[in-house]
């Protein structure tokens, strides 16, 4: 900034006078508030206490400026939830209302913190008149010691009081030293280049823009133009083609290794098939033992009870639904006390649990074949003590039911 | 220059009716400038500097090369798989966001407690909140996936007409962390304003001048600046408090607004702050003992305020111990079975290494620190506070993973195993972390000066010690 000897007589900007401590620029302060000059202000490289009423500054208006931010962002990001999801763009979801408050107290809030922050922020930037490229203040070396460890009090020229000699011995007193400080740049700007290339970047920012603009208000025969394609490349697979998702290439999969085909099942043995030599078994190959006609209960209760009821009345709930319903190609559940179910051999009623029968499907992918012919020797006993007359019952226990 | 206090013993002693110096008092304005200037001004920095900046950059650059790889290859490059879906991303987000906390807390709470022993040492945790706060954002950003849609995070007005749903708390964390980092970063620029005056006042290279010139705005220290300056400030700290606690707590809401056992818990809010502010003191302690050795620091960051972020470190890693252990006893008051379950499986299930990292490095480690010994012992200080780290990253990968792995439905269990991108990445955002701090330390005020000078003794001590050294006897 100190280039040398100043041009033409350069514009007297103000008198600065350097002060040895905070006690000594208060007291100087003091006397130019009580001498009647306005524009005049202290430097100082922390803020000195009680320089504010030594000086004679009001408080800011910032707090204000502050809470009228902060009731912004308030209320702005009530509104803005408020018309984004349950005007503009409503999100049902789960038959809940559509605007509720307590869900968007926290981003009301963030946005109250966010804005009043920038009112902070900004608002005392530009009540402090910065950022400011240009000070005739730092045309002095001595001012440098302002961040430092200098105590400074400058008069501004501009003021309506203000008389070169006058100010000297004014802030003469007490000082460490006093100097005139000149704007040697009035008018510094900056260079012109800087305005060129910002009208050049601000033309080119318009261009997106223009060409957004053109292709909403016309039309046109050619695929719109996607930025993200995401949407363009689908590679879902197609069935014996090549698919890029996958390291060998194949859209069709290989089964797992250790994969067997349900054909492939041997599934011939008696116990399987409840059939030796074409007829059916007469004898079930896992023995109807409490614990096992037990575990067929619970089976039974499972796999059969919804159609065919726990009782084996078929009257289960899914056949009693459909009987409301009138289902008319529904074919109901058989009762399973009827005499022609209680005289089938064991291996036939295996067979139909294995395979399935009419609308009844094949339970041999659910049940276990042991679990199987549990059930269905729970169901023969059900059978049996649906049916039971007095003299099922041991001689010596009769006179318990009656 | 005083009678009263000459040694740093005395300046140490506890003795209750001294007013105890924030500074050491042998030092007056000027001096202070030159320590913290001459950090930024000196022209090359040490050779460890040029070390750790070294590795510290590499591993930033292989971070963001394995992002690329992620964005070309998908989010298959890390271990998250059906049913731990948030992996290393979330629990290095949450762990980075916590550490951000300690920044603000000690610049904002602090100041406005009138805890003035804070100057010394905020500017400093304010940039690491900044760094980690950095590194958070990068985690979930990258874990969207398909990160051009990242965009979709904001209510922008866009080509498919909707708005994103604001009572989901993931967007709750979009607003909140997003006004923390901006919050943040103004709030440390903000104070930092008056000492870049400084280093521009001192530049002498035409490039510092122009640089320190651009970003302290034309500062010249006026009392009608330093009045709204001041105001200003006294506003910024009394937002951010609000907002350092509620950041963690809307980040815990991600967890606690979620029906699976050991996240929907009332507890979180509280116990992520207090955790937060845990493994944020933690870092700032880690980061501040090497520093103020390398740098020269011990007369302005002291033996005292080492010793106070040790109590700060005590008293929330208890506070983080109570919140472990009154979630067990809540698993079973509730005697809800499948909240039992989560807590048994966490201290006794395949995680349980993980629970018991987490439990004995941040509750039983700092429990040293009840001892004054320890409290002021710089070399156990800093492994506790290293413990401590490791623990708090552990405790998020306690409750992100555990959780996830073993919910309601056993036949969905898994056992989630991070692959080599997930270690790199979490160890390459701890590059990014130290480049950025690395040229914090170079090129800016680590310290300060101005609110360092304001505490100094010029009001309550000896008139001369108030005085600056080139004018001291003229008065």
């Amino acid at each position: 900034m100190t280039n040398g000897a100043p041009r033409t007589d350069p514009p007297l900007h103000g008198i600065v006078a350097e002060y040895a401590d905070p006690e000594a620029l208060k007291a100087a302060a003091a006397r130019v508030r009580d001498a009647g000059f306005k524009k005049f202000d202290c430097y100082s490289p922390f803020p000195v206490h009680g320089i504010d009423p030594a000086m004679g500054i009001r408080p800011t208006r910032l707090p204000w400026l502050i809470l009228a931010c902060g009731l912004v962002g308030c209320f702005g990001a009530l509104w803005m939830q408020w018309w984004m999801n349950a005007v503009d763009y409503p999100f049902m979801i789960s038959g809940k209302p559509l605007f509720s408050l307590p869900a968007n107290v926290p981003v009301i809030f963030e946005l109250t913190v966010l804005l009043s922050a920038f009112g902070a922020f900004f608002g005392a930037l530009i009540l402090n008149d910065l950022p400011r490229l240009h000070n005739p203040l730092f045309n002095l070396s001595r001012f440098r010691k302002a961040t430092d460890n200098g105590f400074f009090l400058a008069i501004d020229a501009s003021d309506p009081g203000f008389e070169e000699g006058k100010v000297k011995t004014l802030l003469g007193e007490g000082a460490v030293g006093v100097e005139a400080c000149y704007d040697e740049d009035p008018n510094e700007e900056l260079p012109p280049a800087f305005w060129t290339a910002g009208l050049i970047l601000f033309l080119v920012a318009l261009v997106p823009l223009g060409l957004a603009m053109k292709s909403r208000n016309s039309t046109s025969k050619a695929p719109r133009l996607h930025v993200f394609t995401d949407m363009d490349f689908q590679p879902m697979f197609k069935a014996q083609r090549a698919s890029a998702l996958f390291p060998d290439g194949r859209a069709m999969r290989l089964p797992v290794p250790g994969t067997v085909a349900v054909e492939d099942v041997a599934v011939e043995g008696p116990a399987e098939t409840g059939k030796e030599n074409g007829a059916w078994l007469a004898k079930s190959p896992v023995p109807w033992t409490v614990s096992n006609l037990k575990a067929g209960r619970k089976a039974y209760d499972i796999h059969c009870a919804v159609c065919h009821g726990a009782t084996g009345r078929g009257d289960g709930p899914v056949a009693l639904r459909a009987r409301e319903l009138a289902e008319a190609k529904w074919v109901a559940p058989t009762n399973l006390l009827d005499a022609r179910i209680r005289g089938l051999p064991p291996g036939q009623v295996f067979d139909v649990i294995t395979n399935g029968i009419r609308n009844m499907p094949a339970y041999a992918a659910q049940i276990p074949v042991e679990e199987r012919w549990m059930i269905v020797g729970y169901l023969k006993a059900l059978q049996r003590s649906r049916n039971a007359t007095i003299e099922d019952v041991p001689a010596d226990r009769r006179k318990e039911l009656k | 220059m005083s009678s009263e206090i000459t040694t740093t013993a005395e300046f140490l002693s506890d003795d209750p009716v001294k007013r105890a110096p924030l500074v050491d008092p042998r030092l007056d304005y000027h001096s202070v400038t030159e320590t913290v200037s001459a950090i930024a001004e000196r022209p090359k920095p040490p050779k460890a500097w040029y070390a750790a900046f070294a590795v510290a950059l590499s591993l930033t650059l292989m971070l963001f090369a394995l992002i690329g790889y992620l964005i070309v290859e998908g989010v298959g490059v890390w271990g998250n798989n059906n049913p731990a879906f948030w992996g290393f991303p979330i629990v290095n987000f949450v762990f980075w966001v916590g550490i951000g906390h300690a920044g603000t807390l000690i610049s904002a709470i602090l100041f406005l407690f009138r805890q003035k022993w804070r100057t010394s040492i905020n500017r400093f945790a304010e940039a690491m909140t900044i760094f980690a706060v950095v590194c958070a954002g990068l985690f979930p950003g990258i874990h969207v996936g398909r990160i051009w849609f990242a965009y979709w995070l904001f209510p922008v007005p866009n080509q498919m007409e909707m708005w994103p749903n604001f009572r989901s708390p993931l967007l709750w964390d979009v607003f909140a962390v997003g006004t923390y980092a901006t919050v943040s970063l103004l709030f440390w620029y903000f104070g930092m304003i008056p000492d870049l005056a400084t280093l521009r006042d001192r530049a002498r290279s035409r490039l510092s001048k122009i640089l320190y010139g651009v970003f302290s705005l034309g500062w010249t220290g006026s009392a009608r600046e330093w009045h709204r300056y001041e105001r200003s400030y006294l506003i910024l700290a009394a937002l951010a408090t609000p907002l350092v606690l509620s950041v963690h707590s809307v980040v815990s809401f991600d967890f606690a607004v979620a029906q699976l056992p050991g996240w929907h818990t009332t507890i979180f809010p509280p116990y992520f702050v207090a955790g937060a502010i845990f493994s944020g003191f933690a870092m700032v302690q880690t980061l501040m003992v090497p520093a103020r050795r390398f740098f020269g620091l011990e007369k302005i960051v002291t033996m005292r305020h080492i010793e106070n972020m040790n109590k700060v470190i005590l008293a929330t890693g208890s506070m983080v111990g109570y919140a472990y252990g009154i979630e067990f006893f809540i698993a079973w008051y509730s005697g809800n079975p499948n909240e039992s379950f989560v807590f048994l499986n966490r201290a006794f299930g395949p995680y349980a290494w993980a629970y018991w990292i987490m439990v004995s490095c941040n509750v039983i480690f700092p429990q040293l620190f009840w001892f004054k010994k320890i409290r002021r012992n710089l070399l156990i200080t800093m492994v506790i506070v290293m413990l401590v780290n490791v623990g708090m990253w552990f405790e998020r990968f306690v409750i992100v993973v555990t959780s996830l792995s073993r919910d309601f439905v056993p036949a969905s269990w898994g056992y989630f195993k991070p692959t080599a991108v997930d270690l790199l990445m979490l160890l390459g955002s701890f590059g990014l972390f130290f480049t950025l701090f690395l040229l914090f330390l170079r090129f800016l005020p680590i310290v300060a000066m101005a609110e360092v000078k304001g505490v100094m003794p010029h009001d309550h001590g000896p008139k001369e010690k108030g005085a600056p050294e080139s004018a001291g006897g003229e008065r």
